[in-house]
């Protein structure tokens, strides 16, 4: 019994540890961005990586989310006869929902894992040291230009993916399954609202935070920890903020959605 | 204690260190004189490299204090201590080259970040300071694409950068070929003797170390069983310190059948 109490008790120490060292790092990586040296062509660099190389794979998801939109709509509403709204389910469905939450899942398994093994590696390769004993602050030379870029790149990649998603669901609905193109058109024009788009804005913006705060954090302490050293410790933290980043962002969604309907 | 005519540039006074609850470094004094080579050996896991992450100040100590021109380093504030940083250069035991980068973009790292110096002025130093270390006409080259000791001569260049009055090495002989490693020495004591730098290495290669040091520290267990010239370590009647210097192995078993016997109740 007195076991299970100092388990409790040791698993409780380390999750407010974990969450002080978390907030810290946010902290630092915050002040960060205003201080030297300047970011311009570090941040350009990683919205290249983020935004940029995130293009296909975000499209691609975007274009089979919304044909599936398309599809499943287009069966669900027929049963009442009102495939005319075709275009307000797919739309809203992308702009509110699964746009901000998949981009933002394909933004954490393409770009975050490999955010977070590349500063692991610096960090058991005494890189991130070097550049202390440089007098350079690595959260300002490494953390902050990653984290400006993935607050510009994900909002664009979520806007991208809404519109390429509308495309598939318009291609399904119109073309396959022959819903007037007008009303399509029209049903999305109507439904959706500034309060909707301004959802998705909101929600993409604090998955950006969320994932490249989780991926950097991860990434950062790698191989520092008992028991998970060297190449081990990168490995894991990747996994860590892989998962991590994922589950919260859903917990996050489902967290905004309720305060701004 | 060696003989030394100028005041002491860093001073380590009663340091402990711990790495969580077990005490690595065990109340340890010793000074660095300025414009010499002081070398730290001692057989691995003796706590040499841990020390080392104190004088660069990576890592606090439990108690005692670091004075760099009479400033306590443990205290400093950041600010402070991003000073003392500007004034040191480190070359750590991989290199720690920047793999993203060329070996021409990882020298001009804190050129950028710290000077207001013209990119082709920068350009000009990044092939100096690579023609000081034997590797000119190599600054396009990716770290991937070196050697171990070209990493390191790269890695070297990189902490020259600044023009430092201290240099730290960890470490800078291990996993190098005897020539490789030799030439390094000589560099070493070049940049000592041309540029009058303080140079401090960490390393438990003897010959190197005995090359190079004007004094030594032998550490064992957190530690320092011998602190002086070389020539006064060399005449230390330390039991220890003449198993190290002479190179013998820990005698746990005599006899063959006694080690077998050892791995079989292990087993």
């Amino acid at each position: 019994m007195v076991r299970v109490i100092s388990a409790i008790g040791r698993y409780g120490i380390n999750l407010v540890q974990e969450l002080g060292r978390m907030g810290l790092f946010f902290y630092y990586s915050f002040l960060g961005i205003f201080k030297p040296p300047g970011k311009f062509f570090s941040t350009i660099k990683q919205v290249h990586f983020i935004g940029n190389k995130s293009m296909a794979v975000v499209s691609f998801t975007a274009a089979f989310s919304g044909m599936v939109l398309g599809l499943q709509g287009y069966y669900t509403l027929s049963k009442f006869g009102s495939e005319g709204l075709l275009g307000s389910a797919v739309a809203l469905s992308l702009i509110r929902e699964l746009g901000p939450v998949l981009t933002a899942l394909m933004v954490t398994g393409r770009a975050g894992s490999a955010i977070c093994a590349e500063i692991g590696i610096m960090r058991i390769e005494e890189q991130i040291e070097a550049l202390e004993c440089m007098a350079i602050d690595p959260y300002s030379y490494i953390i902050a230009p990653k984290v400006l870029g993935c607050i510009i790149a994900v909002p664009l990649l979520t806007a991208i993916f809404d519109i390429v998603g509308m495309l598939g669901g318009y291609g399904v609905g119109v073309g396959l399954m022959g819903v007037n193109p007008g009303a399509f058109i029209w049903g999305m024009k109507n439904s959706v609202l500034n309060q909707d788009v301004w959802m998705g804005v909101v929600k993409s913006f604090f998955f950006a935070v969320l994932i490249i705060w989780i991926c950097c954090y991860k990434g950062f302490w790698a191989g520092t920890r008992r028991g998970s050293f060297g190449a081990e410790g990168v490995s894991k933290a990747t996994t860590e903020a892989v998962v991590l980043s994922s589950v919260m962002v859903l917990v996050c969604d489902y967290i905004i959605t309720s305060l701004m309907l | 204690m060696p003989n030394v005519e100028s005041s002491p540039l860093i001073r380590v006074e009663n340091i402990v260190a711990h790495y969580d609850s077990l005490e690595v470094l065990h109340n340890l004094t010793f000074d660095v004189t300025p414009r010499a080579i002081t070398v730290i050996m001692g057989v691995s896991g003796c706590g040499k490299s841990t020390l080392l992450k104190l004088l660069i100040g990576l890592k606090k100590p439990t108690s005692g204090n670091i004075y760099v021109d009479g400033k306590n380093l443990v205290k400093m504030s950041r600010k402070e201590l991003d000073t003392f940083r500007k004034r040191i250069g480190v070359l750590f035991q991989g290199g720690a080259l920047f793999n993203s980068m060329t070996v021409g973009e990882n020298i001009a790292v804190p050129l950028r970040v710290h000077t207001k110096l013209s990119e082709e002025t920068i350009r000009i130093m990044c092939q100096l300071k690579l023609e000081m270390v034997g590797l000119a006409g190599f600054e396009d080259f990716m770290p991937s694409q070196l050697s171990g000791g070209m990493r390191k001569r790269a890695g070297l260049a990189r902490a020259l950068a600044m023009d430092p009055e201290i240099l730290f090495f960890d470490e800078p002989s291990s996993g190098l070929d005897p020539i490789t490693s030799a030439g390094l020495d000589n560099l070493i004591l070049k940049l000592k003797s041309a540029f009058g730098m303080t140079i401090v290495v960490v390393t438990h290669e003897l010959e190197s170390a005995f090359t190079i040091a004007d004094q030594l520290i032998v550490m064992d267990k957190g530690e320092i069983l011998a602190y002086g010239t070389p020539e006064e370590v060399k005449k230390s009647t330390n039991q220890r310190v003449r198993q190290f210097l002479e190179r013998q192995p820990e005698e746990k078993y005599s006899k063959d059948s006694q080690f077998l016997e050892s791995l079989l109740s292990k087993a």
